[in-house]
């Protein structure tokens, strides 16, 4: 569902994704693991349509990121990171927006946002403008906005950062129900989250892939942990 | 399907009126609009029309509208929530021309609620109400001018302050361009035809033979390019921007 090709960024001398190229298929949940600044955010935006690759290209369910924007931005549900979201809105006009841009009106929009609200437990916080929310709920807002028209590619980008563990507990529940049904890609900077949620992942240093293959090998590589497996593959090449 | 600049255009405007920008807007330009036409010399003037009035708009608008398009696009990128936008289904055109027109559409209903002078002409004597509708037109088509070149600035920084000055400078531009006293400086260094080019530029000029009744072509032809290349060159930025970074 997802076909990274060869993808390549360069923001003035910095090469901040420098030939990056993976597939995700259908029920596969993709762990995104780097240190800060090591591009994985940028393949993501570059995935989602946010900025043009200077090389290579992806394609999503069948369309083309560089031919076909649209396309991949219907089938995707994208999550930025520090989920920016417009803080003047109550949640479930929000989510009504969300709804509209995507084609679902009338009954349809009301029984999208009823089926969202219900998977992120939101039903408190509905006439509640975003701005007065707590940051757990702010989260969970931001993944009801990936959900809205049940689009078959999910990117999240740090969909755990700032919350605690019930609520991170909450999240990772959240994304493991949907796994089978879907092709994910999870960002993130814990470790513990690879075991937790994604049956694959890829660790990611400079631009580069340093490493591709499930929790269980890169533990098994780093002698039983998976933190020293991460700092031999980062920082080993520094 | 919806078309998705309606429902950017939708979401806008309802943000208008959510947070007291609209309420405050509203409340400086009506109060201005009605003190200074009222205040001039009005009553003395012993004329049903609403000159001065319309006389007035290029220069209220030069700092009101730049407030209400600066936050167009400077907010997005400031907040982040562009990137959200930008990664549903929804083209950089379409979001462009939703919120231009929301914020046109608000400017609109600024200019509707002036309505109690026109009653007041009305009552006062029989002036020309074709005249009065032309100028409200054309006062309108001014508001679009300066709201293309603030939604313009708005879009090249994430700053609003930043893009409120900008905006207030070129549009200002626009306006004093067929002032006597720059033409007088300019003409030192241009030919007489380029100057005639400069003169041509002015929102004022364009508005003096609409404000008086007169729906010219070329008035209505310059309004429309200067509109439409502003916006052009917002969703041009955009696009740009979001491929380079």
């Amino acid at each position: 569902m997802i076909e990274v090709t060869n993808l390549k960024k360069v923001f003035g001398p910095i090469r901040a994704v420098d030939g990056v190229s993976f597939t995700v298929n259908q029920g596969d949940v993709l762990g995104f693991i780097g240190p800060n600044g090591a591009g994985k955010t940028t393949t993501m935006r570059m995935i989602a349509c946010l900025t043009r690759p200077n090389e290579g290209t992806a394609r999503i369910n069948g369309h083309d990121i560089l031919k076909d924007s649209l396309g991949v931005r219907k089938s995707i549900g994208y999550l930025p990171e520090n989920t920016p979201l417009y803080g003047e809105m109550t949640t479930i006009s929000f989510l009504g927006f969300v709804c509209e841009i995507r084609g679902l009106v009338g009954a349809e929009k009301v029984r999208e946002i009823e089926r969202v609200v219900q998977v992120c437990s939101l039903s408190e916080v509905l006439y509640q403008t975003i701005e007065t929310l707590s940051k757990g709920y702010r989260k969970r807002v931001g993944l009801a906005l990936t959900l809205i028209g049940d689009p078959p590619v999910l990117i999240l980008d740090d969909p755990t950062a700032g919350l605690d563990p019930n609520q991170k507990r909450d999240v990772r529940r959240l994304i493991n129900n949907m796994a089978s049904y879907k092709a994910i890609i999870v960002s993130t900077h814990i470790l513990e989250e690879l075991d937790a949620i994604c049956n694959r992942s890829i660790v990611i240093h400079r631009g580069r892939i340093v490493a591709d293959g499930t929790p269980a090998e890169f533990r098994e590589q780093g002698g039983g942990r998976i933190d020293d497996f991460f700092e031999a593959v980062t920082r080993g090449r520094e | 399907m919806m078309n998705t600049a309606l429902v950017v255009m939708k979401r806008e405007l309802r943000g208008y009126f959510t947070t007291p920008l609209a309420y405050v807007f509203l409340f400086v330009f009506l109060f201005f609009a009605n003190f200074m036409t009222f205040r001039s010399p009005f009553f003395e003037a012993r004329q049903a029309d609403l000159r001065v009035f319309f006389d007035l708009l290029p220069v209220l608008f030069l700092f009101l509208v730049p407030a209400i398009g600066m936050k167009l696009w400077a907010e997005e990128r400031k907040s982040g929530t562009i990137e959200v936008l930008f990664s549903l289904p929804v083209t950089v055109g379409r979001a462009v021309m939703g919120k231009f027109i929301a914020a046109w559409l608000f400017i609109a209903v600024a200019l509707l609620l002036t309505f109690p002078m026109v009653i007041t002409v009305n009552y006062l004597g029989s002036p020309d109400n074709w005249v009065i509708a032309a100028g409200y037109i054309g006062g309108l088509l001014l508001a679009g001018c300066y709201l293309a070149v603030s939604m313009f600035c708005s879009s090249i920084t994430a700053n609003p302050v930043v893009s409120f000055i900008l905006s207030v400078v070129i549009c200002s531009l626009f306006v004093f361009a067929d002032y006597p006293s720059v033409l007088l400086v300019l003409e030192s260094f241009l030919s007489a035809a380029m100057l005639e080019a400069v003169e041509n530029l002015s929102f004022v000029l364009h508005f003096e033979s609409l404000r008086r009744g007169v729906i010219e072509f070329r008035d209505m032809a310059f309004y429309v390019l200067f509109i439409t290349g502003w916006v052009l060159a917002t969703a041009v930025w955009i696009n740009g921007r979001r491929e380079a970074g």
